[in-house]
């Protein structure tokens, strides 16, 4: 009790060094947190993906497309259950500043797509129009986007000025569906490049596979590019989830970066908590020297240090976790391509591990010098 | 006799050579005694009054405070003897600023076996006796210089040492505060047989005392 007492009446001494150590912290320990979970969320597209979709794409790159002949015997192999084409349109809304996916798809795009909920009226409205779009409700909100309204998209990939009629919008499942896109008739585009462009017209970029076993996922991926084997288009069949992987894969250095940044933010604050303890061990020299003339031995002045050290790295670590929330709802909010931005109970273990090593690192050597020092030599230090 | 000190040396490196600041050192000191140690700056009276204290050691002789021969004792042991015999009046009182009077009085007592009441009734017991029961919830940076002193001469006798040692304890007082300070002292060895040893340059602290040391290069010139 006495110990912790002068623990705590140390640690808030000087306030405005207790202050910014404590901000210093708060900020690194959330900093660390976003920084993982930006990583996690890099992640979580592929954790989310169905194990129970395929996609189809060429064998070669993502850049070279599939003829959509293609479709009719990817169905016919056996266990794919429903087949639908999906071509990245890249399209831009307004200025580039307005980048948002969208995609030509074909209707059984949403039978494979169940958790993409859409109201059974505008999907037959979409299904009517062949102009007809639908988009994500984040997609909605964030541009403010109505049933009925016409969209300019000016195409990088396909020439020209798209207007597309939004038909419906579609809600996900969960939290952790991302419904930032939009969604268009490939037909549209396809009639569109026969009248330009006939030469690119009747292909795909990928073929999403429904499967009747999730556990069929690789004999099944298997029998489809067997089928393709030595055509002109070889294909190349892996799981939803291998799929995002490979996109997420592309980005490993960034991903290995935002690591290593993510824990060099925890040695700076490490530094300056030391650089915190030395100096207020120094300033206690005396103290210390009379503490041990009284009697108190090398170890209560070395816990007192640790003590210190932990009081310090604890508010910090309160108040960077407790912030953690808030704003990796307003980072999600603000940055809109995560569809699950949430700081995971294996984040905050570290940010606690993080926190607790920064307080015992920090306090070694001013606790070893101060169980050290000797007391005629510590005692003249303000004689 | 409460200390027994038998050619007694001591010596510091100081660049890379060995300075000897105390050299045979021979002194006895009876229980209830005020002694004065005096002399020059530089003369050994700190060093020798550090050595009885037990927080330093000698090169040679020996030093027998109480029948104890605390030249043996291991740091762990002389740390328990000083929290048990020794109590300390430094110049600069050296309190712990983040504790009140009360506290820093409580502070010899958190290392003797007391239960909290019985820490409570000898700390508003000294604090009495030095006048400072008013004063009990003030920090150090809240009192004179004089009254810092008080507190810490009530912290040096509220665990009831066998010695109490006292290192210029008027050094840093105005003269009303020191004689104040030296007055309390007096009653401490008086009225409570307590045995002081003090360090001063100062001739009329020294008065206080009842037999005077001289030192002078690191050597005894008067013995009592």
């Amino acid at each position: 009790m006495f110990l912790l007492k002068l623990v705590v009446r140390n640690a808030f001494r000087h306030r405005l060094r207790t202050l910014l150590t404590v901000t210093g912290l708060a900020i690194a320990v959330l900093a660390f947190g976003l920084l993982r979970t930006v990583v996690d969320a890099w992640y979580a597209g592929a954790a989310a993906a169905s194990s129970a979709r395929l996609i189809t794409r060429n064998a070669i790159s993502l850049a070279f497309f599939l003829p959509a002949s293609y479709e009719s015997r990817i169905r016919a192999v056996e266990g794919v259950t429903r087949v639908a084409r999906s071509t990245w349109f890249g399209g831009i809304y307004q200025e580039p500043k307005n980048f948002f996916p969208q995609f030509a798809v074909s209707p059984a795009y949403l039978d494979l797509y169940p958790e993409f909920i859409i109201p059974a009226e505008e999907r037959a409205a979409w299904a009517r129009d062949r102009k007809g779009a639908l988009v994500g409700r984040q997609l909605a909100e964030q541009f403010g986007f109505k049933v009925g309204d016409v969209l300019p998209i000016k195409g990088s990939i396909y020439p020209g000025t798209w207007e597309f009629v939004v038909r419906g919008i579609f809600d996900g499942a969960d939290s952790g569906t991302l419904t930032r896109h939009m969604l268009f008739h490939w037909d549209y585009l396809n009639e569109t490049l026969r009248k330009k462009s006939p030469r690119r017209a009747d292909f795909v970029g990928v073929f999403v596979v429904g499967i009747d076993q999730p556990d069929n996922a690789a004999a099944v991926s298997q029998r489809v590019d067997e089928v393709f084997r030595n055509s002109l288009a070889e294909t190349l069949t892996e799981t939803e989830q291998a799929f995002q992987l490979g996109f997420v894969a592309m980005s490993d250095q960034i991903i290995a970066a935002i690591r290593v940044v993510a824990y060099v933010v925890i040695v700076i604050i490490l530094a300056v908590m030391a650089n915190t303890m030395a100096m207020s061990a120094r300033e206690r020299t005396s103290e210390y020297a009379t503490l041990k003339a009284l009697g108190f031995g090398p170890g209560f002045l070395a816990a007192l240090i640790f003590g210190e050290s932990a009081a310090l790295a604890a508010v910090g670590a309160a108040i960077g976790i407790a912030a953690g929330a808030p704003v990796a709802a307003f980072f999600k909010q603000a940055v809109g391509i995560f569809p699950i931005f949430e700081i995971s109970s294996d984040t905050i273990a570290l940010q606690v591990a993080c926190a607790a090593v920064v307080a015992l690192a920090a306090a070694v050597v001013p606790a070893v010098q101060a169980a050290r020092v000797r007391i005629v030599e510590g005692l003249r230090s303000i004689a | 006799m409460l200390v027994e000190i038998r050619n007694l040396a001591k010596s510091y490196a100081r660049g890379g050579q060995a300075v000897p600041v105390l050299s045979d050192i021979t002194l006895d000191i009876e229980s209830g005694d005020f002694i004065a140690l005096m002399g020059p700056s530089g003369s050994g009276k700190t060093t020798l009054l550090n050595l009885i204290a037990g927080i330093d050691k000698p090169d040679a002789g020996s030093l027998r405070v109480a029948g104890v021969d605390i030249a043996a004792l291991s740091e762990a042991e002389l740390a328990d003897w000083r929290a048990a015999h020794v109590g300390f009046i430094f110049q600069f009182y050296n309190l712990m600023p983040v504790l009140t009077a009360y506290e820093n009085v409580e502070l010899p007592l958190m290392l003797a076996p007391l239960s909290r009441a019985e820490r409570r009734a000898r700390v508003e017991l000294v604090l009495s006796v030095v006048g400072l029961t008013d004063r009990m919830k003030h920090y150090p940076n809240e009192l004179s210089g004089g009254q810092q002193q008080r507190v810490a001469i009530a912290r040096a006798v509220v665990a009831d040492p066998t010695i109490i040692v006292a290192d210029e304890p008027t050094g840093d007082l105005d003269r009303v505060s020191a004689a104040d300070i030296l007055a309390m002292m007096q009653r401490l060895n008086r009225e409570l047989g307590k045995t002081i040893i003090m360090v001063t340059h100062d001739a009329n602290a020294a008065k206080a005392a009842r037999s005077l040391v001289h030192l002078e290069k690191g050597e005894l010139l008067v013995s009592p």
